[in-house]
Parts: C-alpha cells; sequence; structure tokens
C-alpha cells in the first residue's frame, strides 16, 4: 500500500512534476501567499521516476487560468496539472508552451523600453522550446533566462 | 512593391526583404540630384514629419531634415527631451500619441531599445526608428548598404572587413547580417572582448555564409575590398591603458594602408574619435563623408516610399 505524506484533495488542482526546486516560485507566481482560505500542500524534493527529483503543489478550491498555466510552464515545461473534483482526476495535462508570451514575464534587458513606466504588455517570441529561449518582440533581445523574469 | 510600403513602420532591418532593401537603394541612386540642391521636388509638399530625438544626434537628425525639407515638406519636434514634456516625466507612449495627431511620420531616436518599435505600437502613423539604444539602426544601414552599392556597383562578392567594437556598436550587427543577405564575404576584426556577439555570428551562419573572425587588421587588410570602421569606447575598458593599446592597434594610417587594394573603400559611420587618421581623408579610399551624405538621398527614398509619393 501506498505511504501519502500529503492526503488527496476533494477539490483543486495538483501541479506534479514540478523542477525540483521550483514549488515556492510556482506559489508566487500564481500568487498563492497568506491570502488563501484553503489548504495548500508543498512538497520539495521528491523521489521521481522520469527527472530523479521534482516538487509537488496542491491547492485546494483552486482551478487555474490560462495565463497561470503558460507561467508555470515558462519556469516548470513538464509540470503536469491534474485538476480534482469530488476526490477524481477530472482532468489531466502536461503544460504547454505557447509560441507567444504575452504580459507574464519582464524582459532580461534592463536597457528595454518595457522595463521602463510605459503603459505596454510585454511581449516575446518563443524561438526555441527546450531549452526555452525567448526574443523580446521589443528590443529583440534573446534570452533563456526565463525563471527569474516571469512575474 | 508600392502597397507594402506606404504606412509601413521602419522598425528594424529584419523587417524588409532583399528586394525590399533593393528597391529603396534604386530610388535613392535617382533622390541624389534632389539631395545635393541641383533640382527641385514638391514630392512631400505639405507632409509634416514629427522628428524626435531624445538623445544627440548630428548626422541622423540633420539628414532627415534635410530629406524631408528637400522634397518639399516641413519638420517639427525636438533635438533634445529636456524643456519638453518628456522632462516631465511624460511616457514615451503619451508623447507619440500626441505627436501622431500632428504629423504624417514619425522619426524617432531614443536611448532605450525597443522604443521605436513601441512608437509603432501606438501611433497610427508611421515611425521611423531613427536608433534605439544599443538596438536597432535600419536606415544607417540602408545607407552603408547604398553606399557599398554605389562605389563598387554591387554589395555581391565583396570581401568586407568590419573593425572595431564589434560586441556594443549598434550599426555592425544589422549591418553585418545585411551584408550576409546581400552576399558579401566578412571578416570580424576586434579585441578579443570586442568581437561579435555569438547569436550574430550564429544568423550569419544561418544564411549559409562562413564569416573569418580575426584579431590582426594588418592579417585581413590587403584582401578588403571595403574597411568598415566603428569606434572603440573608452568607457568599455576598465584599464586606460589597456585602451590605449587596443585603439592604437585598430588606428587607421598611411602606414596601415601600404599594401591595400587600389579600389579599397573606407567607411565609418561616424563620429571618429581618433580611429581614422585626418591624413587618411586625402586619400583615394575614403568614403565616410560620401556615407553621411548618402543618409539624405536613402532618407528621401524612404520617406517618399512610407508617405505614398514614390512607388
Amino acid at each position: 500500500m501506498k505511504e501519502f505524506k500529503v492526503t488527496p484533495i476533494r477539490n483543486g488542482t495538483v501541479i506534479d512534476h514540478i523542477n525540483v526546486g521550483m514549488a515556492l516560485k510556482v506559489l508566487k507566481i500564481i500568487g498563492v501567499g497568506g491570502n488563501v482560505n484553503s489548504t495548500v500542500s508543498v512538497l520539495m524534493h521528491v523521489p521521481s521516476k522520469k527527472a530523479g527529483w521534482k516538487d509537488i503543489v496542491k491547492i485546494e478550491d483552486r482551478e487555474l487560468d490560462p495565463k497561470e498555466l503558460d507561467k508555470i510552464a515558462l519556469i516548470s515545461p513538464n509540470a503536469t496539472i491534474n485538476i480534482i473534483r469530488d476526490y477524481n482526476v477530472a482532468e489531466k495535462f502536461v503544460v504547454e508552451v505557447p509560441n507567444i508570451i504575452k504580459g507574464i514575464m519582464k524582459c532580461a534587458n534592463p536597457g528595454c523600453i518595457t522595463n521602463q513606466n510605459e503603459p505596454v504588455e510585454t511581449e516575446f517570441v518563443v524561438e526555441s522550446k527546450k531549452p526555452i529561449t525567448l526574443r523580446c518582440v521589443y528590443c529583440d533581445r534573446v534570452t533563456t533566462e526565463v525563471a527569474d523574469n516571469v512575474r | 512593391m508600392s502597397t507594402t510600403f506606404r504606412g509601413m513602420d521602419v522598425v528594424s532591418i529584419r523587417d524588409f526583404s532583399r528586394e525590399q532593401i533593393e528597391h529603396v537603394l534604386k530610388l535613392a541612386e535617382k533622390m541624389v540630384p534632389i539631395a545635393k540642391g541641383e533640382e527641385r521636388s514638391v514630392l512631400l509638399e505639405g507632409h509634416v514629419l514629427g522628428s524626435l530625438f531624445y538623445e544627440p544626434s548630428t548626422r541622423t537628425r540633420l539628414s532627415f531634415d534635410a530629406a524631408m525639407t528637400r522634397l518639399g515638406g516641413r519638420v517639427l519636434g525636438f533635438d533634445q527631451p529636456t524643456g519638453a514634456s518628456v522632462a516631465k516625466g511624460e511616457t514615451l507612449a503619451d508623447t507619440i500619441k500626441m505627436v501622431d495627431s500632428y504629423c504624417d511620420i514619425i522619426v524617432l531616436r531614443h536611448p532605450q531599445e525597443g522604443a521605436a518599435r513601441l512608437a509603432a505600437h501606438f501611433a497610427n502613423r508611421p515611425v521611423i526608428n531613427a536608433g534605439d539604444g544599443a538596438g536597432q539602426h535600419p536606415t544607417q544601414t540602408m545607407l552603408d548598404l547604398f553606399t557599398i552599392r554605389k562605389e563598387k556597383k554591387s554589395i555581391e562578392g565583396n570581401h568586407v572587413v568590419i573593425v572595431g567594437d564589434l560586441k556594443y556598436g549598434r550599426t555592425v550587427h544589422s549591418l553585418s547580417e545585411a551584408l550576409a543577405m546581400f552576399g558579401a564575404q566578412l571578416t570580424f576584426v576586434a579585441p578579443p572582448t570586442l568581437q561579435i556577439p555569438k547569436e550574430h555570428l550564429k544568423a550569419i551562419e544561418e544564411m549559409g555564409h562562413k564569416p573569418k573572425i580575426s584579431g590582426s587588421l594588418e592579417e585581413v587588410i590587403k584582401d578588403a575590398d571595403v574597411l568598415y570602421v566603428t569606434r572603440i569606447q573608452k568607457e568599455r575598458f576598465p584599464d586606460p591603458a589597456e585602451y590605449q593599446k587596443v585603439a592604437g592597434t585598430f588606428r587607421i594610417d598611411l602606414a596601415m594602408l601600404k599594401d591595400v587594394k587600389k579600389d579599397l573603400i573606407i567607411m565609418h559611420p561616424l563620429p571618429r574619435v581618433g580611429e581614422i587618421a585626418p591624413e587618411v581623408d586625402a586619400t583615394e579610399h575614403a568614403r565616410y563623408f560620401e556615407q553621411a551624405f548618402n543618409g539624405v538621398p536613402v532618407r528621401m527614398a524612404l520617406l517618399g516610399l512610407v508617405l505614398g509619393g514614390l512607388k
């Protein structure tokens, strides 16, 4: 019989196969802090058959919107999303890096106009998904430094 | 062709195909007598250019002014942001939206990379990038191509040696990609810390070219058809002694030109600060002042095409 360190949730989302060490970053970018009303479980450094080690996040009574899924895809492209309804997995899918990234991360180039106080959404063209390589539509800077710039 | 240019933003040289650039260069050739004042034109009479220069510029600003004025148009704007609403903290987006309603075309020089793309996003009128920080300067690239084509009859097949600060130099990156697109053979000469960035090299290699990388100008200058010199900035070096050493190595003087091809042309986007000795100005190789003039007909052709006066 399997031993559960964290009990199953009734309704909500389980984000599995998060790159090891990125669980807290996942919570930060989807805005889970001290202001939630349900239980949030964080498992870090869990053995994984695929990757050796992984992180898992379980958020009760919350489903993620497309922008939040895009953010997770950027910092952890292999993460899987399990939507739980009444203790059952209602939906399960791997996050997908979109071809265009809009408004969810800042440009790594400090000299880019989008890092000034301009009323504009950042926009990046995804030049490669493995490893994730983005080109800023505004300043043309190509970057692989993604995790630190997702907000 | 006119439908593709009319109302088009000119933000990056990458937005243009080889055919489009060739079309601009051909029209620029026809503009030369007007640019020299030998012929009159009212092609853009009644049109107003909004010239927004957030950074000092001599050649680019004056040549845009000259180009618009020679075609019968008018220019309004500022050449430094102090005193303007910019100094009071207005966003570029707001300034652009306002100027957009005063003119038919906007020319923008700005210290921030991506500023022209942002301006194009907010403006209904076409925007021409006159340099955005360390980013793009497409009209400079076009006038450089125009100069080579005019002097050498074609760009293809020429061996272009580009020397100086190839890492941070604004003009070098887009020029080298454009030269590769036109089939020139490229050699990059720079101290190791200022060599051409890998991503640009990769972009050129993807076009099927194999540029040479060298640290010594003496080794490659003999085979050059075009020598494109850029400024090495002192502030890139933590040690002033190191700067002096490097700057001295890449200085073009008569001794350096001893064994070069007779028809070698020397170009420089200017301003120069000691990279080319004044004694070189009188040689048959110097073309940098002609290059600076060429900014006028090239910008005339672009203004005419984008505003719809030319096809």
